[in-house]
């Protein structure tokens, strides 16, 4: 299997701070690979590296093959590379459906014809699927500000699948969803993932979720990977035990 | 606003349109002049709106860009060349000149924008002041001719405030095209949440830099159509004040907002003249009211319009649940 992402010695730092201290990882064509890490551990920071949200002190990030590092956020996500947020970020004043169309606008045309083009840029059936695999469909329409929190972190990750990306970063997808809708969204996630050949890298604290979900862990502490491999190998690793899991 | 049913807006609007073209008809000369100046100061503060209330740049520089219109309408038609291309060379100036102003926006946001669109205000005044070998300096430009438009001659104030009326018909249906296209949504998420935007592939320097670009072509549209209404300009009307003018009639009409331009520039134009019977007051009485909207509703008369109807509608809904409520419990 080829790497849809190759990262090469990422390093940030933040004044003399090292949240980063050199990473290196691939994640192959259509796995699932889970981050875990204590909470400080630079997850977030390393996947805002990768995405062009920071940039990085050193270090390479290669999308099948090529070098992308220091492009914009926009750039890479019209190269097909999406994340959801640890924290909600829909948009609160439009609609479920809106928030969609939004989502995928940038994906099709050009600035002029998403100008003189139809408002809606072609979108709103793209926007149906997504809701009724989302199963969202009585709420389309409802402002996405007014939907419960595990309902936006639904919507959250359904606008990161609108463009049809090949690489979607997931920053802790199931914090705060209750355990029916978890499932739900598992079900959802492998669905995609399976059907639409996209590749994941989820950053999670829920164990069971990442187990299960996952092909691969990478675990992470202060800055550096600890243990990469199956994930009942990392369980088993005495120094994740150490440093993350407990005993 | 979508509490009214689309029938009765479309009756609305269209009443509004006739009472714009006919009522004026008996206007004197006054009444027509200051009419024409609401349209005017309307496709400003349109034009602001795109960049403010839409795509939530603060700007202080839109009178300078009504300047800039004026002054290219004022030169070119008073060395001959029709008004038209007046209004295009203004488009484009203006449109070039706040593309270069968007890019500090690019980096600074809030008051610190506010500030460096300031500092431009006053280098544009500066610059029609002192530059009086193109702009007449203290002494401006007078005696700017009103365009003929298919053959017939402007002069007279109905005729003029008809030009001045179709034009800002044309920039309202440009800018609901505008607003109501995937940019007019880019604008608005840049504005809501510029991280997000940029993760779902929204160039965000891009669309700011056009909100910019796009506003201030309309404040540069506007100003093209101050000229040849006054027919006299100097540097004056264009300082900063004019600036915060349309700020106000935009944060007053209710900034994001639609027809919140139409309703602020009806204010700031006409109130005043309505509350000249208080004589000295007037400008006093119209700071106090200012001041309460704001405190009442900081989002506008719009916004306070919005909020009712949203209430209604959250009202009507719980009332719908109720009832289904205890009809469940009934049946039980």
């Amino acid at each position: 299997m080829s790497a849809v992402l190759e990262v090469t010695d990422i390093k940030k730092n933040f004044g003399g701070i090292s949240a980063v201290g050199g990473v290196s990882f691939d994640v192959r064509e259509g796995e699932i690979l889970g981050l875990i890490g204590p909470n400080g551990c630079g997850k977030s920071t390393l996947f805002n590296c990768i995405l062009g949200q920071l940039s990085p002190s050193g270090g390479e990030v290669k999308l099948d093959g090529r070098v992308v590092t220091g492009l914009r956020p926009s750039e890479l996500n019209r190269l097909g590379v999406s994340r959801t947020f640890q924290l909600l970020q829909v948009f609160p004043k439009l609609s479920v459906r809106e928030n969609l169309i939004l989502a995928g606008q940038e994906h099709q045309g050009n600035m002029a014809s998403r100008l003189v083009g139809r408002s809606d840029a072609g979108l709103t059936d793209a926007a149906n699927q997504m809701i009724g695999f989302f199963k969202l469909d009585h709420l389309a329409d409802e402002p996405a500000g007014g939907l419960s929190y595990g309902q936006q972190k639904l919507l959250d990750a359904a606008m990161a699948f609108m463009g049809g990306p090949r690489l979607v970063l997931l920053d802790e997808p199931a914090g705060g969803v209750n355990p029916s809708m978890l499932a739900d969204l598992k079900e959802r996630l492998v669905a995609i993932n399976r059907e639409k050949n996209a590749t994941f890298v989820v950053i999670e604290h829920n164990m069971e979720f990442v187990m299960s979900l996952c092909s691969r862990v990478m675990v992470m502490a202060e800055g550096k990977v600890l243990a990469m491999g199956r994930p009942d190998e990392v369980r088993k690793n005495p120094a994740v035990i150490e440093a993350y899991l407990g005993h | 606003m979508s509490g009214f049913a689309k029938p009765l807006k479309i009756a609305l609007g269209l009443a509004v349109i006739a009472a714009l073209i006919i009522v004026p008809m008996n206007f004197n000369r006054y009444g027509l002049f200051i009419l024409s100046q609401w349209a005017v100061m309307s496709i400003a503060a349109m034009g602001l709106n795109l960049t403010l209330g839409y795509a939530g740049q603060v700007s202080l520089a839109q009178g300078a860009f009504v300047g800039i219109g004026a002054y290219a309408a004022a030169i070119m038609t008073t060395h001959g060349w029709p008004l038209p291309a007046a209004i295009v060379v203004a488009i484009v100036l203006s449109f070039a000149v706040g593309w270069v102003l968007g890019y500090p926006a690019l980096r600074v946001q809030h008051h610190y924008l506010a500030f460096v669109t300031l500092a431009f205000s006053t280098l544009a005044f500066l610059v029609f002041r002192n530059e009086s070998w193109l702009t007449g300096g203290i002494y401006g430009i007078s005696n700017i001719p009103r365009p003929h438009i298919f053959g017939l001659a402007t002069n007279k104030p109905l005729p003029f405030y008809y030009v001045c009326l179709a034009s800002l018909a044309i920039v309202s249906l440009a800018m609901w095209w505008l607003i109501r296209s995937p940019w007019g949504r880019a604008f608005m998420a840049l504005r809501e949440n510029p991280l997000r935007a940029q993760s779902l592939g929204i160039d965000t320097r891009r669309y700011t830099l056009m909100a910019f670009a796009i506003g201030s072509a309309l404040g540069g549209v506007a100003g093209a159509l101050y000229a040849p209404l006054t027919q006299y300009i100097d540097p004056v009307p264009f300082n900063l004040s004019l600036s915060l003018d349309l700020l106000m009639m935009v944060i007053v009409g209710g900034a994001g907002f639609y027809f919140g331009p139409f309703l602020g520039a009806m204010i700031a134009v006409l109130l005043p003249e309505w509350l000249r019977f208080t004589e000295g007051y007037y400008l006093m009485l119209y700071a106090v009211a200012v001041m309460l909207l704001l405190i009442w509703s900081p989002t506008g008369i719009l916004g306070l319009l919005d909020r009712y109807l949203a209430e209604r509608r959250t009202k009507a809904a719980s009332a719908l649940r109720a009832v289904a409520k205890s009809r469940l419990e009934t049946a039980q």
